[in-house]
């Protein structure tokens, strides 16, 4: 686990040695500096247009507003904030993210649990219609289901629900939504992880009595917390980002998460270019949040089993 | 084993069996079927969409050929540009100190969603040289700016020499250049996954090779690739389903226009702006085959992961 550099020698390096290191290493400074400007430019110019003034961000690149900072201005985001149903929309976003996240989860970890350690017939088939199910184009099946939630829809007076129980247009019908659709994924890589776990821990634990529900809540989920950090990033990510689901299955503009908001805002304001990247990076704020705050766990956990075998 | 129940298998997977079947393997088996009816699903036709498919009579509006190229360059080019850029990335940034830094600011564009990416690269490739980042820094250099979306033709060769006005497909400039948001997009995921896989190398075993005399590239050619190759497989893999199923990014940035349609795109046309279902599934049902492949490595990972415990 050495974070140092691996070519260093030792520590008593002569000054030519030193500068003759240097130089044979430059290659390898001027690539990784080079990357990482080449990757973040897109990303500092939204930024830095998202500041600038809306007659200047159509007319002039981003790069001049560095030359003068002071013409930078919190306008546009003022604009995008204030738009009606802002924020409804990032609390909508809030709303569909987190249960559809911890969702499906829980109900990946259920499965690929009985998957790794416990036999029953066809366990292997029914593993890999599982996995195969992870290419299924989504758009694929949009029809049917939106086919069957006309059919279901449940009207309720409960507010927090958004006032529909089940079907289009309700909270609970595009959390099964996206839990189904996140699940080929979850169950893949927990399985992964779950079957790499030391067999003796579960055969132990069986032997001193300990039931299937015991050994799931002590023993699996604490270990298995790197695959499950690294999972709630992804999936949270995606949800999040989603558009495609909330299109077809919201058609409430109550309900209508983030990026439903800023596609329409889009269209609405044609080519309003600042409005467009406050909008973004704004959309872009709390999963980056996410991400830094489970970076560590995330590094660990996605490898889950890969690295054993 | 303990002894369970029959049924105690079924009970913890249960939840995920009933949302797969219904969200994803109940449209499924629709589609197959649907891929054998009319445009209204209405009549048997056989094997008539597929044979649209192959005869591909409608190219100008709906060019099949096109978009099953298309999908083959973003499967191989986007699949290994991104793992060799991974791995290039995280090897080389395993050796600088400011390693954490270069790897955030590889993962970032991750984070965000198709919509903010759009918006970021629309900026990037705006053909106007005042406001186009690509065009600007490309004409200072004394070139020519390029209509990086729409232009079907070649790269220019070198700044002011142009190629060829038309490539045949799907070699054209506006798919390298979306395939290059792809890249930008996912090669953070592979740098994440594939440095943590680095950082379980024995840093006593990369001396051993060192101290016997191997150059930096043996050591990375003979040790560091034999020992990373699951991960490797692992990211390719996850790349590779990404591909076959490139949607979003495709579809917010040209819509298909400019000869630049991939399966998911032409399949989401058929269906939902032609309205000919039929067509729209065999092209769902084309994508799915794409997939066998995939599925078999998956079967050999899985059972030789059984073996091994």
């Amino acid at each position: 686990m050495a974070q140092e550099d691996i070519s260093v020698q030792g520590p008593h390096l002569g000054g030519v040695e030193a500068v003759r290191q240097l130089f044979s290493r430059l290659p390898v400074h001027v690539a990784v500096i080079g990357i990482v400007i080449v990757w973040s430019i897109p990303t500092i110019a939204l930024l830095v247009s998202s500041f600038r003034d809306p007659g200047a961000v159509i007319t002039s690149g981003w790069w001049n507003a560095l030359r003068d900072p002071l013409d930078l201005t919190l306008e546009n985001y003022n604009t995008v904030l204030s738009q009606r149903g802002m924020a409804r929309s990032f609390a909508n976003s809030l709303i569909i993210s987190i249960p559809a996240t911890l969702l499906v989860i829980l109900i990946a970890a259920f499965a690929a649990y009985a998957f790794a350690w416990m036999e029953f017939p066809a366990r292997n088939a029914l593993f890999l219609i599982t996995v195969a199910l992870l290419v299924v184009p989504l758009q694929m099946t949009l029809i049917p289901v939106l086919r069957l939630y006309t059919n279901l829809t449940v009207e309720t007076e409960l507010p927090v629900l958004g006032g529909r129980m089940f079907g289009t247009s309700s909270y609970p019908g595009i959390w099964l939504a996206h839990a189904a659709y996140g699940l080929p994924f979850a169950v893949y890589l927990l399985r992964n992880f779950f079957g790499s776990l030391p067999r003796d821990l579960f055969e132990s634990a069986y032997l001193d009595g300990a039931s299937d529900r015991l050994v799931f809540f002590r023993i699996v989920l604490p270990l298995s917390m790197p695959a499950i950090a690294a999972l709630t990033i992804f999936q949270f990510l995606w949800v999040w980002n989603d558009l495609l689901i909330a299109l077809i299955l919201l058609g409430d503009p109550d309900l209508a998460p983030m990026t439903l908001t800023i596609t329409n805002l889009v269209s609405s304001f044609g080519t309003a270019y600042q409005l467009l990247t406050a909008a973004a990076f704004i959309s872009m704020a709390l999963p980056l949040v996410v991400f830094f705050a489970l970076q560590r766990y995330f590094v660990q956990g996605i490898l889950a089993g890969a690295v054993k075998g | 084993m303990i002894g369970r129940k029959w049924w105690t298998p079924w009970l913890w997977l249960s939840p995920s069996l009933v949302l797969l079947g219904v969200f994803l393997v109940y449209p499924t088996i629709d589609t197959f079927r649907r891929s054998f009816l009319d445009e209204r699903s209405e009549k048997f036709v056989g094997f008539d969409n597929y044979r649209f498919i192959i005869d591909n009579p409608q190219a100008l509006i709906s060019d099949t050929h096109a978009a099953l190229l298309n999908n083959l360059l973003w499967l191989t080019l986007f699949t290994a540009v991104t793992v060799v850029l991974g791995l290039g990335i995280a090897v080389l940034a395993s050796r600088v100190r400011y390693e954490a830094v270069a790897k955030s600011a590889v993962f970032v564009p991750m984070a965000i969603s198709f919509v903010a990416a759009s918006v970021i690269w629309r900026f990037m490739y705006e053909f106007n040289t005042d406001v186009g980042t690509v065009n600007a820094a490309l004409t200072s250099l004394g070139g020519e700016p390029t209509r990086w979306l729409q232009d079907t033709g070649a790269p220019q060769t070198w700044l002011t020499e142009r190629g060829p006005d038309t490539m045949p497909s799907p070699l054209q400039l506006n798919n390298f250049a979306l395939i290059f948001v792809g890249v930008w997009m996912w090669t953070g995921f592979a740098v994440v996954v594939l440095s943590a896989g680095l950082k379980g190398i024995s840093t006593d075993l990369l001396d051993a090779a060192r101290a016997d005399g191997a150059t930096e590239w043996q050591t990375f050619r003979r040790v560091i690739l034999p020992i990373l190759s699951p991960t490797v497989v692992v990211v390719a893999t996850t790349l590779v389903i990404q591909a076959l199923k490139k949607f979003d990014l495709v579809w917010v940035m040209t819509a298909g226009r400019f000869k630049t349609d991939v399966v998911a795109t032409l399949f989401f046309k058929e269906a939902f702006v032609f309205r000919d279902f039929g067509v729209g599934a065999a092209l769902a049902v084309v994508l799915l085959v794409w997939v066998v492949p995939i599925m078999l490595i998956s079967i050999r990972r899985f059972q030789f992961q059984e073996e091994i415990r």
